[in-house]
């Protein structure tokens, strides 16, 4: 039976009417329409899904409803800031880092969660912690330097 | 490597090579047109330029009539015989339509500079629609590689007469001479005085149709400012903040969600269904409709539940095995009744010549191969998705296809309403590589809807993209040949059962040669996929031809420029290898390998390292150079993506990826069992484009994956003297 239930979703709270053993994907999806999250595979083996769950990159697909009570959510659509990308975004932009594009979403929020961890990554700890995300049409490479040159841009502003 | 001369197998009289069976391009069964020439009445004031498909262009296949016709103003157009068409408001807005789908291969953008280039607009100035039954010309599909070589080519002619008008209508308007007005920035302007007219003032309120066929003259390809050079993906941004709507995106006022009831097995056929169980849940609706049991709920949730309550009995079909599936393929008569095939695709002659006999005899080393294929799965990262929605008997379906007019066939088909109410829109989707050229997700979707009475959507899980879309062609693929000591081939025998006939052609001189494609029966759905079976056939044949360079004791390289005959390829391959360093010692249980390939018009050369881990048996590709060349570059940079991409995409086929069945079920339908390349398989990649301006560009898209797996098989050959015949060639790893 649905509980009603309170999400922090963007840096907002929002509240829904939803099973709890509902995935967390799904709710985004067809409740509160933040498409933006993908379904790919439903069993955490792709990383198109992929959110940030206080910081931390998670499987959306794989995660119940009722685990993400009070904790803070963030998807793909909230990156941008006042109507500025994410330095990463940008970096996805600059070096034509996608081609279909469906798996976006999930490679710039795990991207965005490596540089919150890690804000100078090497070439190896890119390719170790994008692992999980798959891009069927093929442009890693592209988007390993897209996370190295957002790097370089934090940095840069930062200073 | 002396082998025995006579093979009975190989002897028996082989078919001429037959048109690629696996590019699906069945036309609709009904052809009107009527919709469209009213969506045309509806387009306000402007300039209307309708691109008229000529019988004499290879663009005119799909297209009914013969009569050939000229450019000229106003002239009724019928219909069917327009492949694209432009429009330029009054308000100067410039909309673009093509029935072209973008899968990612950036078309959207490739087709937008083609139209900017020829307007002298910026890329900005341009809306395209495109793949959208409704409002867009017919066209057969997005695939072939056909959309640079034929649709950039009419939008530029397109766009090259609507400029060329406006400076007519500007010069009777200015009374002044054609040779001091200029098309810029949207406006022609007089040289002399600076005086501008934009393009949406120049109609002045008028409906002007003008129609264009291929004879127009476009910008020479060495002039172009905007083609041929990287433009940003069109909508980019819509990509990185998650706000562009793929199919599976899309929501509509009281939509639900629906379900379909799968099979346990291929084959499979229902014999007894109980869905009470189902049809007591509150809000669920169950549909059966013979063979076709699916449900409909509110929520996605409620819906598998409903789904997973319903008991059937099935009839199970032939117990099918990979364990026999190469046996069965040379074979046939083997696993089960022929599965359904394409026309269209792969012509020419099959270039026999001579006797293999002969060639055999004259030959001081012979060599002997069978290599293996296996199915693969496309896997495009968006599943199979569709919204549909049917209004006061009229049914609009948004999914993700490249062939949009094929879908609406067969929902036309499936429901036996006219082309005029069935409407097909394909928000540009998340990848298909030849795999989504059919419309199961929105025959599903409408048959739900329509019972529900209001729109559904259909999202197909992974396991049933895995299990129920097609699969490339599994084939088997035999080869014989002799060659001389002095590095010459005197025979090329060459049989390939059932992945294909695109690519078995041989781009070696060789005096004596059989070449032959044989049709077999496919225990599994197949259809078309990225290159087809170029992929297999250019595997066998390089990897082959490798052996008989060593066989001899030539460098590889130079083993195939002694042989080939065309200057292009000779070309990529040089390109390659001098980029990649060809002919430097690998550090030990590195490898090197080189391949080079020809396909849809375009021309690859891979030059790939391997390393081989002997302890895990590992096997990882460190570096890829290719080099290719498909005539004028459109957009560089994309195109280098597409290589990259096809290069990656490639390494799955040729490395890990096969699907495997046993007893009628797919034993790996889920990314956990199915292994597709991922960051860590990414070697460096290095891409070298050889832009040929003086050559129509032919499309990208398929070409770059065909040399990577033999170039990495002969790598891993150089590492390990073990040469590898089966793609996948190491699914579980390397022992040495
Ligand atoms: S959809 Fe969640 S990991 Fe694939
Ligand atoms: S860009 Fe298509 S899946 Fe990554």
């Amino acid at each position: 039976m649905p509980d009603t239930q309170e999400l922090r979703i963007n840096g907002k709270t929002v509240r829904v009417e939803a099973d709890r053993d509902r995935t967390l994907l799904g709710v985004l999806r067809d409740d509160l329409g933040l498409t933006g999250s993908k379904y790919g595979c439903g069993e955490g083996r792709c990383g198109a899904c992929t959110v940030m769950i206080d910081g931390a990159p998670a499987r959306s697909c794989i995660t119940k409803l009722g685990a993400v009570a009070s904790r803070e959510v963030t998807t793909i659509e909230g990156l941008e800031r006042d109507g500025k990308l994410h330095p990463l975004q940008q970096a996805f932009l600059d070096a034509g880092a996608m081609q279909c594009a469906y798996c976006t979403s999930g490679m710039i929020v795990a991207g965005a969660a490596l540089l919150r961890q890690n804000p100078s990554p090497s070439r190896q700890d890119i390719v170790e912690y994008m692992d999980g995300n798959i891009c069927r049409c093929g442009t890693y490479h592209r988007i390993i330097a897209a996370i190295q040159s957002a790097a370089r841009a934090v940095k840069e502003a930062s200073r | 490597m002396n082998l025995p001369t006579e093979s009975p197998d190989l002897a028996e009289p082989t078919p001429e090579i037959e048109f690629e069976r696996y590019e699906l391009r069945e036309e609709p069964a009904y052809h009107f047109a009527l919709d469209r020439r009213d969506f045309l009445k509806g387009l306000g004031g402007g300039l209307l330029v309708l691109y008229l498909l000529d019988r004499e262009s290879p663009d005119a296949e799909a297209q009914e009539s013969g009569r050939r016709r000229r450019g000229g103003f106003n002239r009724a157009p019928v219909p069917q015989d327009v492949g694209a068409w432009l429009h330029i408001g009054e308000d100067g807005k410039i909309s673009v339509f093509t029935g072209k789908a973008e899968v990612g291969q950036n078309i959207r953008t490739s087709l937008t500079q083609a139209v900017a280039e020829e307007l002298r607009v910026p890329m900005s100035a341009v809306t395209m629609v495109m793949a959208d039954t409704r409002l867009t010309p017919f066209d057969m599909g997005t695939f072939g590689s056909r959309t640079t070589p034929d649709m950039s080519r009419r939008l530029h002619r397109a766009a090259a007469a609507a400029r060329e008008t406006l400076i007519d209508i500007a010069a009777e308007t200015w009374k002044a001479d054609r040779k001091d007005l200029a098309a810029k920035d949207g406006a022609v302007v007089q040289t002399t005085t600076g005086d501008r007219l934009a393009y949406g003032k120049l109609t002045g309120g008028r409906k002007l149709t003008r129609t264009v066929t291929d004879d127009t003259p476009v910008t020479p390809a060495e002039r172009w400012t905007i083609s041929g050079h990287d433009a940003a993906k069109v909508d980019g941004r819509s990509f990185v903040t998650g706000a562009h709507p793929y199919s599976c995106d899309i929501r509509r006022p009281g939509m639900w969600y629906g379900k379909v009831l799968r099979p346990p097995t291929y084959h499979a056929s229902l014999v007894s269904v109980d869905s009470s169980a189902a049809q007591a849940m509150p809000d669920v609706k169950v549909v059966r409709d013979g063979d076709f049991v699916g449900v409909v709920a509110p929520s996605e949730q409620l819906a598998a539940r409903a789904l997973a309550a319903i008991r059937a009995e099935w009839k199970p079909g032939p117990a099918i095995s990979d364990r026999d599936l190469f046996r069965d393929l040379k074979n046939p008569g083997g696993q089960r009744p022929p599965a359904r095939g394409g026309r269209g695709g792969f012509g020419g002659p099959n270039g026999n010549a001579g006797s293999i006999a002969d060639g055999l005899a004259a030959a001081d080393v012979h060599s002997e191969g069978t290599y293996t294929i296996a199915y693969i799965a496309h896997a495009p990262l968006e599943p199979r998705a569709a919204v549909a929605e049917w209004a006061n008997g009229e049914l609009t379906v948004w999914t993700g296809t490249q062939r949009p007019f094929g879908v609406r066939g067969e929902l036309m088909d499936a429901f036996k309403v006219p082309e005029a109410r069935v409407r097909v829109i394909v928000p540009d989707t998340g990848s298909g590589y030849g795999g989504k050229h059919t419309g199961e997700a929105a025959v599903e979707a409408a048959r739900l809807a329509r019972e529900a009475s209001r729109p559904v959507k259909l999202v197909w899980t992974r396991e049933e993209e895995f299990t129920w879309a097609y699969f490339r062609p599994a084939g088997v693929i035999e080869i014989r040949a002799g060659v001389k000591k002095d590095g010459s081939i005197t025979a090329w025998e060459f049989h390939n059962h059932n992945s294909g006939g695109s690519g078995v052609q041989c781009p070696y001189r060789a005096a004596n040669q059989a070449v032959a494609f044989h049709p077999s029966q496919s225990p599994l759905r197949q259809g078309s996929y990225r290159a087809l079976a170029s992929t297999a056939n250019h595997f066998a044949r390089e990897s082959h031809i490798d052996d008989l360079a060593r066989a001899i004791g030539m460098d590889p390289l130079e083993f195939r420029l002694k042989n080939l005959k065309d200057e292009r390829m000779r070309d990529v391959l040089t390109a390659a290898a001098r980029a990649f360093g060809w002919g430097r010692k690998p550090e030990s249980d590195h490898g090197i390998g080189i391949a080079v390939g020809t396909e849809k018009g375009g021309f690859v050369a891979t030059c790939a390292e391997v390393a081989v881990d002997r302890s895990s048996g590992r096997v990882h590709v460190v570096r890829a150079v290719s080099a290719f060349d498909c005539g004028a570059v459109v957009n560089p940079d994309h195109l280098k993506n597409q290589v990259e991409g096809a290069l990656v995409m490639g390494l799955g086929g040729a490395l890990y990826e096969a699907i495997a069945f046993d007893n009628g079920k797919i034993q790996n339908p889920k990314f956990s069992k199915y292994r597709v390349p991922r960051f860590r398989d990414v070697p460096e990649i290095e891409v070298v484009l050889i832009d040929r301006k003086d050559v129509a560009p032919a499309g990208a898209g398929e070409t770059p994956i065909v040399a990577i797996a033999p170039a990495v098989g002969n790598a891993i050959r150089n590492a390990t003297g073990v040469r590898l015949r089966s793609m996948p060639m190491v699914p579980r790893g390397l022992k040495v």
